[in-house]
């Protein structure tokens, strides 16, 4: 009787490199289908002309690094990247904008370090903050969502000649309005009636828009939970103390008592930094109680820098800020191997410690 | 005296050491200074100046020549006392040269080219702390002739200044996208010598943020190590062609 001979494992999960970031990519449509709704085309021009950034930037340092490029190119890596960094972009943001972003996230902040895998900060928030930082005005130029008084996104026309401004101008002036985070921090004497006008930008629970934005985002992330594709303690330690900070110092009034709960958890890039920025598992800690604590590090500098520092959302600073503690954290939460008593397999092991 | 006959004896003997092989000796403190062992590349001192004034090419040039003149006058001075001053106490003794050194350039910055002086700064008096000029008074200019510790001064000098410019050149093209901006307030003359690279550009404020800074010294570095790494490969390949003509074969012997 002849059978084949095949060792184990006998079950197999495809789990590659290039299978994870396909996932990741799927899980933002939700997100990014929000996104086009509300704010109009630019999204999508945004997303694609920062995918062609990224994948001419890669080509060229992977060339220059005399590496294999079809390999290199097919882990879509530089996809995931371009496409978290598209998705953080203002809607009619210049081509250029998103050219210097992309352009640092993959050269600088990915391939001078080492390329996938070493680097140690996440690629898609230093691209962001080296944009914000150095074009505040451009970053913080949103468009209104459509449901806004008077609000309507521009047509495809009009927001390719917005982006690329070299192919003409736009026919309709563009419109630009702060964000709800903004307005929140700019304006310190709205009150609680104000805020919840009908047509005011705050829309049922945290700004018009952005709270369905917000909620597609949770979809994709809940899909990707639910694939075991990310882990699931950063995102919920980071809802989890992103809320309970918010609960703690919640005034209840207008625009001085810093948002509600609902508020923080749904705008900005709250849901889009939980499930899809804070777990790359590259820059994040990486045993299961550091995993808990690199997220509510990140949950509570998020609402710190929210409500007392001077930008209006904190996600990709509070990611940066914890991406130089994962290692300390790794270091002080090693998971204990099987047969010792603590993690650290040093001479301080103590009978009473197990 | 005692020790009068050993220092003349020493100088002598140094002088003989010196004349052996003189050509040799300053082409090293040459290359040294403006490469091998370049305080900015390769040493890494005094990286604080460095990094803080080299926003525009007026800036960097302003404080690398200062630099380049404390650093070239102290190393003449500390040599020309280096057998006077003992071990014990010839820390202070440097130390107080070239705190006086840096006043007089300050005082000068001051009288012929205040605006710069004032858009520098702190970082002029802190030209006393650049640990460029304590490691070369107390590494070099203490063993060596004055004229010898004079070049090496400014050759160590001229290596961080154009450090110093290119990294300004950097910047400011990135940052304000501009190039030799302002700089009538160095060199009166120069008072159109501004060349705007990108007309319109809206600023790169990372390249002048502290930053900017950063990256562009590590771009810096990463380019000399790797012409170095260029130069040691051709070197090496060079070196390894196998010698034409009659190849010996041993057949006596322990071949191994």
């Amino acid at each position: 009787m002849k059978l084949a001979k095949v060792t184990s494992p006998h079950l197999h999960d495809r789990s590659d490199t290039s299978h994870v970031m396909k996932m990741v990519i799927v899980a933002t449509l939700p997100g990014l289908a929000a996104l086009s709704w509300f704010f109009g085309w630019g999204v999508l021009i945004n997303l694609v002309w920062a995918w062609i950034v990224a994948l001419g930037c890669e080509a060229i340092v992977v060339k220059i690094r005399k590496r294999p490029l079809g390999y290199y190119l097919n882990d879509y890596s530089a996809l995931v990247t371009a496409t978290l960094l598209g998705l953080a972009l203002p809607p009619l943001a210049p081509w250029w904008l998103t050219l210097v972003g992309v352009g640092f996230a993959i050269i600088v902040a990915k391939h001078l370090y080492g390329g996938l895998g070493s680097n140690p900060f996440n690629p898609a928030a230093v691209g962001y903050v080296v944009l914000l930082i150095s074009f505040p005005v451009q970053m913080s130029s949103w468009l209104p969502a459509r449901g806004v008084e008077g609000a309507i996104p521009p047509g495809f026309i009009d927001s390719l000649k917005s982006i690329f401004p070299l192919l003409g101008n736009a026919s309709v002036d563009i419109v630009t309005q702060a964000t709800p985070l903004d307005q929140l921090k700019q304006r310190p004497g709205l009150t609680i009636t104000e805020i919840w006008q009908p047509g005011s930008a705050f829309g049922r629970f945290a700004g018009v828009g952005w709270e369905w934005v917000n909620i597609g985002f949770l979809i994709g992330g809940l899909f990707l939970l639910f694939r075991k594709i990310i882990y699931w303690q950063i995102p919920v330690a980071m809802l989890g103390s992103l809320t309970v900070m918010s609960i703690i110092f919640w005034g209840g009034s207008g625009s001085e008592g810093h948002g509600s709960p609902l508020f923080h958890l749904l705008s900005g890039a709250t849901m889009l930094c939980a499930f899809f920025i804070a777990t790359d598992p590259v820059t994040a800690a990486t045993s299961n109680r550091g995993r808990l604590i690199y997220g509510a590090g990140i949950g509570v500098l998020i609402y710190v820098i929210r409500v007392w520092g001077s930008y209006p959302d904190a996600a990709a600073f509070a990611v940066l800020l914890l991406n130089f503690c994962a290692p300390l954290i790794d270091y002080y939460v090693q998971p204990r191997t099987y047969g010792h008593n603590s993690g650290h397999n040093s001479d301080s092991d103590r009978s009473g410690d197990s | 005296m005692a020790t009068t006959a050993e220092s003349t004896n020493s100088e002598t003997l140094e002088l003989l050491d010196i004349s052996d092989k003189p050509a040799i000796d300053y082409k090293k403190i040459s290359s040294d200074g403006l490469w091998t062992k370049n305080a900015a590349l390769a040493q890494l001192l005094g990286l604080c100046p460095l990094l803080a004034v080299s926003g525009t090419v007026v800036n960097a040039l302003g404080l690398g020549l200062a630099t380049m003149l404390v650093l070239t006058s102290s190393n003449l001075i500390v040599s020309l006392i280096r057998h006077q001053v003992n071990d014990t106490i010839r820390l202070p003794v440097f130390v107080m040269i070239i705190a006086a050194l840096t006043t007089c350039v300050e005082l000068l910055m001051q009288a012929f080219a205040y605006e710069l002086y004032q858009i520098l700064g702190i970082f002029i008096p802190l030209i006393v702390t650049n640990c460029i000029i304590l490691g070369r008074a107390d590494a070099f200019a203490s063993k060596n002739l004055p004229l010898v510790a004079a070049l090496d001064g400014f050759m160590m000098g001229a290596g961080f200044a154009l450090v110093l410019v290119a990294l300004g050149v950097i910047r400011e093209i990135l940052g304000l996208g501009t190039l030799f901006a302002n700089m009538e307030l160095l060199l009166p003359f120069a008072a159109n010598w501004e060349i705007i690279i990108i007309s319109d550009y809206s600023g790169f404020l990372l390249a002048i943020l502290p930053p900017g800074a950063f990256i562009g010294l590590g771009l810096l570095i990463a380019l000399k190590n790797n012409i170095d790494d260029n130069r040691a490969q051709r070197k090496a390949a060079r070196e390894d062609v196998p010698v034409a003509g009659s190849k010996r074969v041993r057949v006596t012997g322990n071949i191994s």
